[in-house]
């Protein structure tokens, strides 16, 4: 039998190949690079003055202030509680414990507008709670605090989601070995715990990260639309764009889009790199 | 005494020498109560307040349920749309070595971490009548941006990666052997791929399915852009939601926003029961 005649019998043959090779670049190019190509070509459509002025003007500027104050508050907030979640998850068995982790990915499954609709319900002009807080001069709704809130709900279980199944993995001897040498909870937790986990909890919190000055649906509801005030950087981008100001929007997309693309590069470093410390074989 | 209260808490808890159970466990339920569960319950109690008659009457209203049809129907579409590419993507990245293959997979991810309203604009830009693709398509007679189908592509942009993420890192794991096994028992590619892969990759399609539908039939950001928001044509159901909101019509904004969680809701647990099944009848252990 000469080598041509050959047919590996588990592979497919080289047109065939070929063939699902180009349809994925194909497709994938259509969907996911030409729109992030067409941003900075319009956000560069008219020169890198127009570019750069556009990101200067203060209503951007205090969109960009905005944005990272929220991600400052909400993604900190949101690590605190993955490393409290995962600890109790991974290190203890009790009842109940696979309906907790079900609860904690329920943001997932409920739509962006939706989750700045329940705290819109919760703290907004006509609820009990709303009235409440303002005859003590705290507004929630249409202010910064809720646009906090909307964030640390949407971003809620990026940190624990990549703990869990890594700590549960990993078990509890290590823990052990070191109470059982003297070490108290604290110890065991940041000279033994944390070094075993730190790349999966920087990956969580460059997840949670994006997300965070990304969202739009939830602070869209919450946020009340004041110029200067309560527009983060996708809320920005949007009132730009239905004025028509196609620099201005695109300019502002433009960051958010290296944003993305800056987390999307320091994740493949984490997985080119740490993969065997992230969570086994679980990218998400 | 001691036996007797170890016996009582073993119901709840395995003993542990690590400490600090009380203190996360303390901390995660009271942030889970105060962030998660006690907003849902909001939605929940304000819909029950409306009674039962008023919220039929608000969920059968025209626009209401022509807004759930536009979000459901392309929803189902643009995932249906992503489990025939997001399995082929998933495929070629797993079994075939050609340039720049990291790369790809690393793009692949992409949709995951760019903004909502980035997508919108940059989609509406390409697929406007004078955008780069979409004058193409408009002397062809085919009208993307402001359609209904304007909304399917936004929502196959952005759930591409669900389904080619939970299907890869199963189908690394099938055993060439089966392949070698099928192939020795006579049965040609086609055969093996169709009756001995597909089968045992079924609960991870379905799953990366019911993910990226359950974010089709929320998405809002890259949407609202592209649809042209036209009642009963293109109006998604989360924008009804807002512009309820937007008229101070709380009512029907909880209302909408229930139906759907319920709805959403009774499809994966549907897709559950499905997949359950498909992993008693040929499932691969993940």
């Amino acid at each position: 039998m000469s080598s041509r005649a050959f047919k590996n019998p588990i592979s497919e043959s080289v047109p065939v190949r070929w063939t699902l090779i180009f349809i994925v670049l194909a497709f994938l190019a259509l969907f996911v690079l030409t729109p992030l190509l067409i941003v900075f070509k319009e956000a560069f459509g008219k020169g890198w003055g127009e570019y750069v002025a556009a990101l200067q003007e203060p209503d951007a500027v205090s969109a960009i202030r905005l944005t990272l104050l929220v991600a400052a508050i909400a993604v900190p907030a949101n690590l605190l509680f993955g490393i409290a979640a995962s600890w109790a998850i991974a290190k203890f068995e009790f009842r109940g414990k696979a309906f907790l982790i079900t609860l904690i990915d329920l943001p997932f499954s409920v739509s962006p507008v939706i989750s700045g609709l329940v705290y819109v319900l919760l703290f907004g002009a006509n609820s009990f709670l709303g009235p409440f807080l303002k005859s003590y001069g705290v507004q929630v709704v249409f202010a910064v605090p809720g646009i906090v809130l909307a964030t640390i709900f949407v971003t809620f279980p990026f940190v624990a989601r990549e703990l869990i199944p890594l700590m549960q993995d990993q078990g509890t001897g290590d823990e052990e070995a070191a109470i059982s040498l003297g070490a108290n909870g604290w110890q065991a937790f940041w000279y033994v715990t944390l070094p075993n986990i730190k790349w999966a909890l920087l990956y969580g919190v460059l997840l949670c990260n994006a997300r965070a000055m990304g969202e739009f649906g939830a602070v869209s509801v919450v946020s009340g639309h004041i110029r200067g005030l309560t527009n983060t950087m996708p809320l920005h981008v949007e009132i730009l764009y239905n004025d028509y100001n196609v620099v201005g929007a695109f300019g502002v997309a433009s960051l958010l889009a290296l944003l993305a693309l800056l987390t999307l590069v320091l994740r493949t470093i984490l997985e080119t790199r740490y993969g065997s410390e992230l969570s086994a074989g679980q990218k998400h | 005494m001691i036996s007797a209260r170890s016996a009582a808490r073993w119901h709840w808890k395995n003993p542990s020498v690590i400490p600090g159970f009380g203190l996360t466990l303390g901390f995660t339920l009271a942030y889970l109560t105060l962030i998660i569960l006690i907003p849902l319950a909001a939605l929940g109690w304000r819909s029950a307040a409306l009674g039962w008659f008023d919220f039929f009457r608000l969920i059968t209203d025209a626009r209401t349920l022509g807004a759930l049809k536009v979000s459901f129907s392309t929803a189902l579409i643009a995932a249906v749309v992503n489990v025939v590419f997001g399995v082929i993507t998933a495929w070629v990245l797993v079994r075939y070595d050609f340039p720049g293959r990291r790369v790809v997979d690393a793009i692949v991810d992409l949709p995951f971490a760019i903004p909502t309203a980035v997508a919108g604009i940059a989609l509406t830009a390409l697929y406007a009548p004078n955008g780069l693709i979409g004058s193409f398509l408009t002397p062809l007679g085919i009208k993307v941006a402001y359609t209904p189908i304007g909304i399917v592509i936004a929502l196959i942009a952005i759930g591409l990666p669900f389904v080619v993420r939970t299907v890869q890192p199963v189908m690394q794991e099938i055993s060439r052997e089966v392949e070698e096994a099928a192939a020795s028992l006579g049965a040609n590619r086609f055969q093996t791929i169709f009756r001995v892969i597909l089968p045992g990759l079924v609960p991870a399609i379905l799953t990366g399915f019911a993910l990226a539908l359950a974010r089709g039939i929320g998405e809002y950001g890259s949407v609202i852009f592209i649809a042209g928001n036209i009642p009963f044509v293109s109006e998604i159901a989360p924008l009804l939601i807002v512009i309820r909101l937007e008229e101070f019509d709380y009512g029907s904004a909880t209302a909408i926003a229930t139906i759907m969680l319920i709805i959403s809701f009774l499809m994966l647990l549907l897709i559950n029961v499905i997949q359950a099944w498909s992993r008693r009848r040929f499932g691969y252990e993940q």
